[in-house]
């Protein structure tokens, strides 16, 4: 007789879906999104939670049913690996972090479960959630023939209607855009893939041209194919046109910008032929959320960063997507609209009113480079204090100029009669902006006075004046450090890289040799 | 022989009336009452801000002088155009009709939608043209409905049904910020839109008492209750006032 533990065994055994997963127990679910995800997303699901406020893009509202991120049709429910992938990985670009890491499989099933609530759709029999089938990449795509297919069906499909010319979220009716909660929403910044809700690679675009991001104003181009009006081969051409706006990894935050020596003098030109050679160095920004009136949503993510000098001055190139060439009265709308959008700190006034504000950007640096062997102190990143003031240069771009001063603080700023060289392009989307002086300069005392072979400390601020950023409202970074290289003998040159390289050459040959005694088969 | 075929016609004049015994409710076809009526506007005509086609120049050629926005139409009689008139309530719980065959066309053209208020059954097909040739991309923010936004960057038709009765449905296309139109989804045929004279007409009305709601997309809604017995015609006047 077969006992009753033995056949118990065999059941929990049998391989079921439900045994696969963990349980999907809505209850716990509940707990979970209470502690971690009602703050921003409500009690009731309804994106309105008291974080909610302050962000752009507005916290999902789980009450519809409707999901950017999907792999299925417009306006179908999401899948739950879809909803699991948006949980599991965040959506980048937005306040909503990655939860793999931080709850077990379980909590983040539950979660799925508890979300699904909010919204009858997902109860609703008569709905059928079917993932579309997506074909492979085909080859080629990086390619310049493919390439060129893509962008044509970029501007024969009318992307840059929103996305703009070169595709940095600048097209004519990106002013215009909300979402279906009529929230403001920006055209996607097709140069920065790694800020992409779904993901940047190339079959995530793809993706998200065929499903649309629901509650957007990006629609699905999949009836396009079925209509003949492309193919599907061209649509991934399309996907990977925008790919390549992006660079082929997301930029890594380095901590220093180094500055080549070159024969002659610098350039002082943004798009002198200098800058082609140098390597530009990402840095984030964030928004300022320490001082009053704080900013929860900076225009301007990042700035690209390059830097020469020709053993008398410094050209300090900085590069950053801006949609607009601010003031731009075409967007005043679209900022009275993130005004009133982005709550501040001074809750219950009422929202500012828009101006046309101008961009501006500040490169700082302490007065004084650090001393001392182990002398790392700076003054405060945000701009200094009233007893220990930073130096800036500042740049504006209406009336276009740049000029120099001492900060001591967010509000106080007094101007220095020295200022430095700037020359500023504004091109689609995109600022290129070129700052010089000279290393040594004679006001020693309030002037940070360049020297090759010294760590520089340097920071980086950004307004965008059309989202109505100006004074505390901006976009900061940290402190990095700039360093003017030392003229190297030829013969004897070498750069960083190139040490890298030649350290991991050699590490690679030890590691040969090791293979060639130890046998092959031992080391993987 | 005779006989044999007296009681096959006596049998099948029964079949039919068994049958139409049995049909309930009649189909809404040509008998029926009717409810018809115009929507008057009262005081001041709001004047429609411009619509700056610039940027769409084949649009802009459809127009002689500067399009205006559709959100209030009154008519040159002093009537409100575009306001959607329909039985909202009081149809037989057991009332049934199958969705027409043939398409409703919501055309785009001239940058704006053609019809600027339109209605349509449940299961009916909404064929969506794009005679213009630019890219429109047409978004449906259906709340009852799943919504849909697609691209149609060329001369073409999409068709699209609709699960649920929905008043309204709010269709939008965002790269013309200013395209905008609304669709109501119904479970019958009994609705219509006031025209360039402010009238309408539900025709084909089984016998009863209807509430009837006029909608206008700024005005809101306004009732009336109406009776209708056999084929006979009812009046239901709306007024909208400017606010
Ligand atoms: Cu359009």
């Amino acid at each position: 007789m077969i006992d009753v533990g033995a056949a118990v065994a065999l059941i929990v055994m049998l391989p079921s879906p439900a045994s696969r997963l963990p349980m999907q127990d809505t209850t716990r679910g509940k707990a979970v999104y209470v502690k971690w995800c009602a703050g921003c997303h409500g009690d009731t699901g309804a994106g309105d939670g008291v974080a909610a406020a302050h962000m752009l893009p507005r916290p999902r509202n789980f009450t519809g049913g409707l999901y950017k991120i999907r792999t299925t049709a417009s306006g179908q429910l999401p899948t739950d690996a879809d909803l699991l992938r948006a949980i599991d990985e965040g959506l980048p670009g937005s306040a909503m972090p990655g939860w793999k890491g931080r709850l077990s499989d379980a909590e983040r099933r539950s979660v799925l479960a508890y979300i699904k609530t909010f919204s009858s759709f997902f109860a609703d029999t008569s709905q059928h959630v079917v993932p579309l089938k997506f074909s492979s990449p085909p080859g080629g795509g990086t390619g310049a023939d493919a390439l060129k297919v893509g962008r044509q069906f970029y501007d024969s499909i009318g992307c840059r209607k929103c996305h703009g010319d070169q595709g940095r979220g600048d097209g004519p009716s990106a002013p215009t855009l909300k979402d279906d909660a009529d929230f403001p929403i920006f055209a996607a910044d097709l140069h920065q893939n790694w800020r992409f809700r779904g993901g940047g690679a190339v079959e995530d675009i793809y993706r998200r041209l065929r499903t649309g991001l629901d509650g957007t104003p990006m629609p699905s181009f999949a009836d396009l194919i079925d209509q003949k009006f492309l193919t599907d081969q061209e649509l991934w051409r399309l996907a990977q046109y925008v790919r390549s706006l992006s660079p082929a990894a997301p930029p890594e935050v380095r901590d220093v910008v180094h500055a080549p020596q070159i024969p002659g003098t610098v350039p002082a030109s943004p798009d002198d032929s200098t800058w082609a050679r140098v390597a530009r160095y990402w840095f984030p920004l964030v928004g300022q959320v320490i001082h009053k009136s704080r900013w929860f949503a900076p225009a301007v993510s990042g700035v690209w960063v390059q830097a020469v000098h020709d053993g008398k001055r410094l050209a300090l190139r900085v590069s950053w997507d801006d949609r607009t060439e601010s003031p731009d009265t075409a967007w005043l709308k679209f900022e009275q609209r993130i005004l009133q959008t982005v709550a501040g700190d001074d809750s219950g006034s009422p929202p500012p009113q828009a101006e046309p504000w101008p961009d501006q950007l500040a490169v700082q640096f302490p007065r004084r480079l650090p001393e001392g062997s182990g002398g790392m102190e700076r003054p405060y990143f945000l701009m200094g204090g009233a007893t220990d003031p930073v130096y800036q240069w500042r740049w504006i771009s209406r009336p276009r100029h740049a000029f120099a001063g001492l900060a001591r603080g967010i509000e106080r700023f007094d101007t220095l009669p020295g200022a430095p060289a700037g020359q500023a392009t504004y091109d689609r989307g995109e600022w290129r902006l070129v700052l010089t002086r000279a290393l040594a300069t004679p006001d020693t005392a309030n002037e940070v006075q360049l020297e090759a072979g010294r760590a520089i400390p340097l920071a980086f601020f950004a307004w965008d004046g059309s989202s109505g950023e100006h004074g505390s409202r901006m976009a900061v970074s940290t402190w990095y450090f700039l360093a003017l290289d030392r003229p190297t003998p030829p013969g004897v040159f070498i750069s960083p890289v190139l040490a890298m390289l030649v350290t991991l050459g050699l590490g690679l040959v030890v590691v040969r040799r090791a293979q060639r005694r130890g046998g092959a088969r031992h080391i993987s | 022989m005779r006989k044999l075929g007296a009681v096959a016609a006596t049998g099948a004049v029964l079949a039919l009336a068994l049958a139409a015994w049995t049909r309930q409710p009649p189909p809404p076809a040509q008998g029926g009452g009717t409810v018809s009526g115009k929507v008057k506007f009262t005081g001041t005509k709001p004047t429609m801000p411009k619509i700056d086609m610039t940027e769409e120049p084949k649009c802009k050629a459809k127009y002689q002088g500067v399009p205006t926005d559709e959100t209030v139409v009154v008519n040159a009689n002093g009537t409100l155009a575009n306001v959607f008139v329909y039985v909202k309530s009081g149809l037989p719980a057991s009332y049934t009709a199958s969705a027409p065959a043939g398409p409703v066309t919501l055309d785009q053209d001239g940058c704006r939608y053609h019809p600027h208020v339109l209605g349509i059954q449940v299961g009916q097909t909404l064929a969506i043209k794009n005679s213009d040739g630019i890219l429109h991309n047409i978004k449906a923010k259906a709340k009852a409905n799943r919504p849909f936004n697609i691209s149609q960057p060329t001369v073409m038709t999409s068709n699209k049904t609709f699960d649920k009765p929905e008043v309204m449905v709010a269709l939008e296309c965002n790269v013309h910020g200013w395209m905008h139109a609304w669709l109501a989804v119904l479970p019958h045929p009994f609705f219509g839109v006031s025209g360039a004279d402010g009238s309408f007409t539900l025709k084909g009305l089984p016998p009863g008492t209807y509430t009837i709601e006029a909608w206008h997309e700024k005005y809101g809604t306004q009732t009336a209750t109406v009776t209708v017995a056999g084929s006979e015609t009812k009046t239901a006047d709306f007024s909208f006032a400017a606010k």
